[in-house]
């Protein structure tokens, strides 16, 4: 069933199809140029039931499908690569098997369903065999103020085959504390289910709040709540191309990064007092209002950041010896990264033109009018470069978005109480790439269900095929040029 | 390598004061919570079932405030009628003792330096293995911008180094949960003694907000010796900088 990402559906009205039909639906979607946005299983009485949200950039249509409860199905990877991940987080997750999936191993290491639940990272990695092949196993614990996760890299000298990554060290069960909310905890399991990018998921949860209630937040609240999804993004854009600079040893540009960041991340403290903007975006608005006084204030610092901003970019693009290293390492084109279905920067710098600000804009936010940032490299670079254009067309949007705030009040309360049986999408282009949220309610007007999915999930898989044929050296830098979440991943 | 220069100069020098005075604070910040000293009696409930993670009570002493759970969200401060609970702007939050973190009225957390023979060791030079364990990114990311330009961490002989062999002591960020225990407990008792821990941010205190969830998280504090309490969602810099000062016996405003 389609529908407006805006909207909710009556679950019911969703006809439950048998999963051959419900693959065959999938799969002709994905043929006309739709993309997966979640493939999960939902709690039924007679067991789990397979569920399915696809979406097309084009217009911002999403569908809707279900199936009957099932206990195994013919699995879609083999078909449509971009559903590897999904079938295996919903396999570990509800006990369903996708029969043939190439790889059905653990996302998260935190399985109940199916009787013992593993140690994290114990399962059978790939490995190659031969004479000269060797293995890196890192982490989980890694070497600096970073989330843990565990890399193995099969190699040949220097240079890698494959790498695999295995997650699940940072669970801390956010999917299952949300089953039976909204409750007084609700918004901060949102704030931090990935913390660097706290509005990006408050504002993809308002989002499906506000579907459900059929209520928007008012305009100036939304456009609060969207500049301070731009000034994340500045942020963590800045940090990334500080970082990456570190990783091939350009410190001017490392140091300068590292204090603008922070000037950004102060903005954000400006608007509600916590740097990562804790506290200010809710269903229903922002519990924060701007006056006169702090857009003067930020309007300033906003122009000295910016000049600082590009100054260090500056000196980072035109470093022959930082170019040597970016063009060419750890390159994606454009068929993989549309078979794994991934978002965000690492997706637009192989020339995919998905951000869901233009495909999907928030109810009442007319985003438009950011321009597409796109490379066609797929490599270090072309993500360093989006970022860097990404920068700028943020500045522009927020400088705009604040010398024109809509009047009236930031925040107006959702009605009390959810419908029951519907679902609804919160889709947000966040920092690092397309988040979405997936709420089902039940009987009592409560989640019966709330699948958060970070970019990260589905960008994982394509530093793994990134780092292919490269060489272990260059993983730091591939790594940063994604920089992914382990926690918005693991949940 | 003159466009290097010039653009040094133009991004000047950004190192904070601090210790010699406090960097500004934004308006909206909320820090230490004061609790006023009158007996709520009656009490009124308005703040029952405010709090995300039950850090506000009561119990026979009266009304307390748990910082090693308290998210700093602000919703008790908004509930409460006869304005019982306030944030201040004060940056101060770290304690030596988890029971120093539970506010009453007068109350404030304190911190006391080491005992003189690991102070006199790592009063000079304190090496930080950090171990993040279920943390967001929120508590990691203002544990990193300390090692930046704006705080220059190492002026103060305190590090953060790759590997634990090469450490004094830990930092735990995040609540712990059970598929990084085995990690936590490897990398803390991989530091030889005498060593220190540090628990960083709300999560790593208590479990904050996953204390109540299905995997077992309740920070650093039942697995590991702490010697010093951060609290905060995330802390801010300045909170973390000032409670490993103070821990090393150093003077800070």
């Amino acid at each position: 069933m389609e529908f407006a990402h805006t909207q909710s559906i009556a679950v019911n009205d969703v006809p439950a199809l048998p999963a051959r039909d419900l693959r065959r639906e999938i799969l002709s979607r994905v043929a006309a140029g739709w993309r997966v946005l979640a493939l999960c299983a939902l709690p039924g009485q007679d067991g789990p039931t397979l569920a399915a949200v696809c979406g097309r950039d084009r217009d911002g249509r999403l569908s809707f499908h279900r199936s009957v409860p099932v206990a195994r199905y013919e699995s879609l990877t083999p078909e449509c690569p971009q559903c590897h991940w999904f079938e295996r987080e919903l396999h570990e997750k509800s006990g369903i098997v996708p029969e043939g999936h190439p790889w059905l191993k653990p996302v998260r290491f935190a399985a109940r369903c199916c009787g013992i639940r593993p140690e994290p990272g114990v399962t059978d990695y790939f490995r190659i065999h031969g004479e000269e092949i060797h293995e890196v196993a890192v982490g989980p614990v890694h070497a600096g103020i970073i989330e843990p996760g565990h890399f193995r890299f099969q190699c040949f000298g220097e240079n890698v085959f494959h790498l695999e990554i295995s997650l699940g060290y940072q669970h801390r069960g956010i999917e299952a504390m949300l089953a039976g909310a909204p409750d007084a905890r609700t918004p901060h399991l949102m704030e931090t289910a990935a913390g660097d990018t706290s509005i990006g998921h408050a504002l993809a949860h308002a989002a499906v709040m506000e579907a459900l209630t059929g209520q928007a937040a008012p305009p100036r609240g939304r456009a609060i709540g969207r500049v301070a999804l731009e000034l994340e993004r500045l942020a963590n854009h800045t940090g990334d191309i500080g970082a990456l600079a570190g990783d091939v040893g350009y410190l001017p540009t490392m140091s300068y990064c590292g204090r603008i960041r922070g000037d950004f991340l102060n903005m954000t403290a400006i608007l509600c007092g916590n740097r990562f903007g804790r506290g200010l975006v809710r269903p229903g608005g922002t519990r924060h209002d701007l006056d006169t006084g702090m857009l003067r204030v930020l309007a300033g610092r906003l122009e000295a950041a910016r000049r600082a901003a590009f100054g260090a970019a500056q000196l980072l693009f035109s470093a022959s010896t930082v170019l040597a290293r970016f063009e060419g390492t750890g390159r994606l084109c454009a068929d993989a990264a549309r078979d794994l279905g991934l978002v965000g920067p690492p997706a637009r710098a192989c020339g995919l033109a998905r951000d869901a600000r233009r495909s999907f804009p928030l109810l009442g936010a007319d985003a438009k009018d950011i321009p597409l940032s796109l490379h066609d490299f797929g490599d270090v670079y072309a993500r360093a470069l989006v970022r860097r254009l990404e920068m700028e067309a943020s500045l522009d949007f927020v400088d705009a978005a604040l010398a024109a705030l809509p009047a009236g009040p930031a925040f107006a309360p959702l009605p009390a109480g959810l419908p029951p049986g519907r679902l609804a999408v919160g889709i947000v282009e966040g920092w690092r790439g397309e988040i979405r949220h997936l709420a089902v309610t039940g009987p009592d007007g409560r989640f019966l269900a709330y699948k958060l999915y970070d970019p990260s999930f589905m960008n994982w898989f394509g530093l793994a095929v990134a780092l292919r044929g490269q060489q272990v050296s260059d993983f730091p830098l591939c790594n940063k040029s994604f920089n992914l979440s382990y926690c918005g991943h693991d949940l | 390598m003159l466009d290097i220069l010039a653009e040094r100069l133009r991004q000047g020098r950004r190192t904070v004061a601090f210790p010699e005075s406090v960097p500004d604070l934004p308006p909206r910040y909320r820090g230490l919570p004061t609790l006023a000293p009158q007996s709520c009696d009656p009490p009124c409930a308005s703040c029952a079932g405010v709090c995300p993670t039950g850090a506000l009570g009561r119990d026979a002493d009266g009304l307390y405030l748990d910082l090693g759970r308290c998210l700093f969200c602000g919703a008790c401060e908004a509930a409460c009628p006869r304005g019982m609970v306030t944030f201040t702007r004060d940056h101060r939050l770290a304690s030596s003792t988890r029971q120093g973190l539970v506010l009453r009225p007068g109350l404030r957390p304190a911190v006391a330096p080491l005992e003189p023979g690991r102070r006199r060791l790592f009063a000079r030079s304190l090496k930080l293995r950090e171990i993040s364990a279920g943390g967001c990114n929120a508590c990691e990311a203002d544990t990193n911008v300390l090692t930046t330009v704006v705080f220059d961490l190492g002026r103060f002989g305190i590090d953060f180094v790759a590997s634990p062999r090469h450490a004094d002591g830990v930092a735990v960020t995040g609540p712990v949960p059970r598929n990084m225990l085995a990690a936590t407990l490897s990398t803390f008792a991989a530091v030889p003694d005498p060593r220190v821990a540090v628990a960083i941010g709300t999560c790593a205190v208590s479990g904050g907000l996953f204390a109540a969830g299905p995997e077992a998280a309740e920070g650093a504090t039942p697995h590991l010796p702490v010697d010093l309490f951060i609290p905060g969602c995330p802390p801010h810099p300045l909170t973390i900088l000032d409670g490993l000062l103070r821990l090393l016996g150093m003077k800070t405003p």
